[in-house]
């Protein structure tokens, strides 16, 4: 069962994971904000690509664009109207903002779109598949791989070579200190939300391409994975959180090999239950980052 | 002293009750059959409500396993009060076990609240080390197991098919009793020895430690309290609705409860009953403007959702403006005069002259 399909199925599903988990952990890392809201952004792109390719002629790749966008200013705009405010109150505060502000999004796409499926065009590359070494794979899981590698060659670009990314990862390190020596806090978590949405956009387009439907709770599958993801990874480290997303496509494709049918599905309560685990005895995840989570008791 | 004097550390909570017992009387005298539906519902969130406010009004820990553990309470207690008959009629694949155990309503509520509780004190005493996030996403990821466990039990929950057949034993008054009940355990649970520590730990977990308080233990208690009281509001849910799925008890149901207690006040008993009150009103309210315009068809797609955006909304504002709620860490009372009177009688009488 373990064959090359499966291998390259599993790598694909990683590279995704893993920018799902990037677009969390870039937000946790500066706020400590476990961001409910992250799963909308999804389905904010996955409406904006039913809108734009069903009813206007733009060429694919603009839709694509701009459905990335879209996610980023939904993200950018819940930072401004609804995180900011509350950001200096406290943590609960925070936390049960980005509940709020998930619920109303997703009752927003119920409200002015519709509670039923929405059908996505996407184009042909996205439903034929190719051979290689004498397995059919799907074009999909070659262009979310390849993807995610530019992705993320861009975002340590980012971080390791601008003034921004040093900025960054200095506030993630330190947030208190980064803003004493004279870092703009809002200009760190503009981008950090800029960035979380950018890369919910993407995912969103290979999530979307998997159903080529969007409906208002898609958000909530992929939110749930990048939960587990980070956790894995370790919350605050950027690394972490892509070896946790991918950790989490190795762990779930051998769990659906695995398990016996009836346990299957259970998967998911599995993949939780190894969440609280984690949490409990290895808080700092598989990749620990320079300072540790604190915790008392 | 007097009987006055005597019950005033009582005031909170008799006063409270006298709300509840007022609107109780109220919606019996009306005798709308449609607002004693929404009377009785919002009584039952009320100990849910209630129970939420348990835990986080003295721990300061957001949790959100809690409407997992209302869950449990409904299955189990439905589990043993329908009659063999009607548990094989909605579900047939039940284990065979299970079929011939009935017991009256009452024991099936206390039965349910048990086991939601035994799960509870089972799985939360390691969490209840973790504080912050780490604390929200282990109760989080306590949800999704209880919801994906309900959701492919099928042998026991009748999986994601709705389960029916339950028996309506869950009446106004019922509501009422168990919502009394409720509020004066939570107050008085606030005002013992075991709520002050917890709301030691919640204000300075060091402090607190320094002073010989085991944090993990007074929240696992809290905790454990929380849950019975969940487990009975689901069971008592459960036997008035009479039909559900697992999906009743997921997120929709934690964002009205959290956004009940949230806009009310987490810190005080008052503001779980005051949130409550306003939520439900608004929420029917909206619901009413919500099925006018799906009846006149103004949109095409229908106009659903509404509710909730305007919840969300208001929660966010709220979070905002007012982040520890309508009635903050202040508690309703009866206005006191006694205090005062005692104060000038203290003083002699020659002095005031």
């Amino acid at each position: 069962m373990i064959n090359l399909e499966f291998i390259i199925n599993m790598i694909s599903l990683g590279s995704l994971y893993a920018m799902l988990a990037l677009g969390l952990v870039i937000i946790y890392g500066i706020l400590r904000l476990v961001n409910f809201a992250y799963g909308e952004l999804i389905m904010i792109g996955g409406y904006t690509m039913f809108l734009l390719a069903g009813f206007t002629p733009l060429p694919w790749l603009v839709v694509a664009v701009l459905a990335v966008a879209a996610a980023m200013f939904t993200s950018l705009f819940t930072e401004l109207v609804a995180f900011r405010p509350v950001r200096e109150k406290s943590l609960t505060a925070m936390l049960i903002t980005s509940f709020a502000v998930s619920t109303l999004l997703q009752n927003s796409a119920l409200l002015i779109i519709s509670p039923r499926a929405r059908a996505v065009t996407l184009p042909q590359i996205f439903q034929t598949s190719v051979m290689i070494a004498g397995t059919s794979v799907p074009w999909r899981n070659i262009l979310t791989i390849v993807t995610s590698i530019v992705m993320l060659t861009l975002l340590t670009l980012l971080l390791r070579r601008t003034v921004l990314g040093i900025a960054l990862r200095a506030a993630a390190d330190n947030f208190t200190m980064t803003r004493m020596l004279g870092v703009p806090a809002n200009t760190v978590i503009s981008a950090a939300f800029a960035i979380s949405g950018i890369m919910a956009g993407i995912v969103s387009i290979f999530w979307i391409a998997r159903s080529a439907s969007v409906t208002p709770t898609i958000g909530a599958p992929p939110l749930l994975v990048a939960f587990v993801a980070t956790v894995i990874g370790g919350m605050r480290s950027l690394t972490g959180a892509v070896v946790g997303g991918f950790v989490y496509a190795i762990i779930i494709s051998l769990l659906g090999v695995l398990l016996p049918p009836e346990l299957l599905e259970f998967r998911e309560a599995f993949m939780f239950a190894f969440v609280i685990i984690i949490l409990l005895f290895r808080p700092e995840g598989l990749v620990s980052s320079k300072t540790s989570v604190e915790r008392v008791g | 002293m007097n009987l006055a004097a005597r019950l005033k550390p009582l005031n909170t909570p008799v006063t409270l009750v006298a709300v509840v017992l007022l609107l109780a009387v109220l919606t019996a005298l009306m005798g709308i059959s449609l607002l004693t539906r929404i009377v009785t519902v919002m009584f039952v969130s009320l100990i849910l409500v209630l129970g939420l406010q348990l835990y986080m009004g003295n721990s300061g820990i957001l949790s959100f396993a809690h409407i997992g553990f209302m869950g449990i309470g409904a299955y189990t207690s439905v589990l043993f009060s329908m009659t063999p008959t009607a548990k094989e009629l909605t579900n047939a694949d039940l284990y065979p076990f299970l079929v011939p155990l009935h017991l009256p309503f009452l024991p099936s509520v206390l039965v349910g609240a048990l086991v939601a509780t035994l799960v509870a004190a089972v799985v939360s005493y390691p969490l209840m080390r973790l504080s912050d996030a780490a604390a929200v996403i282990t109760t989080f990821a306590l949800l999704v197991i209880i919801h994906v466990v309900l959701l492919h039990w099928d042998r026991v929950t009748n999986g994601p098919r709705t389960l029916f057949g339950v028996d309506n034993y869950t009446t106004l008054w019922t509501s009422v009793i168990f919502c009394v009940i409720t509020i004066f355990a939570v107050y008085l649970f606030k005002e013992s020895r075991i709520g002050l520590r917890l709301r030691a730990t919640r204000d300075d977990a060091y402090a607190a430690a320094s002073i010989g308080i085991n944090m993990v233990v007074m929240r696992w208690l809290a905790f454990i309290a929380s849950a019975f009281i969940a487990g009975v509001g689901g069971a008592l849910w459960a036997h008035f609705i009479t039909s559900f799925t697992p999906y009743s008890f997921f997120l929709t149901e934690t964002f009205v409860i959290l956004a009940m207690l949230v806009i009310g006040g987490p810190y005080s008993v008052s503001g779980a009953v005051v949130g409550t009150l306003v939520v439900t009103a608004a929420r029917e309210i909206l619901r009413a403007i919500e099925n006018y315009v799906n009846i006149l068809q103004v949109f095409p797609q229908g106009f659903f959702g509404f509710t909730e955006v305007v919840l969300a909304v208001v929660l966010i504002l709220i979070l905002v403006y007012r982040p520890t709620g309508i009635m903050g860490s202040r508690e309703l009372r009866w206005p006191q005069k006694l205090p005062k009177v005692q104060e000038k009688e203290a003083i002699p009488s020659s002095e005031k002259a």
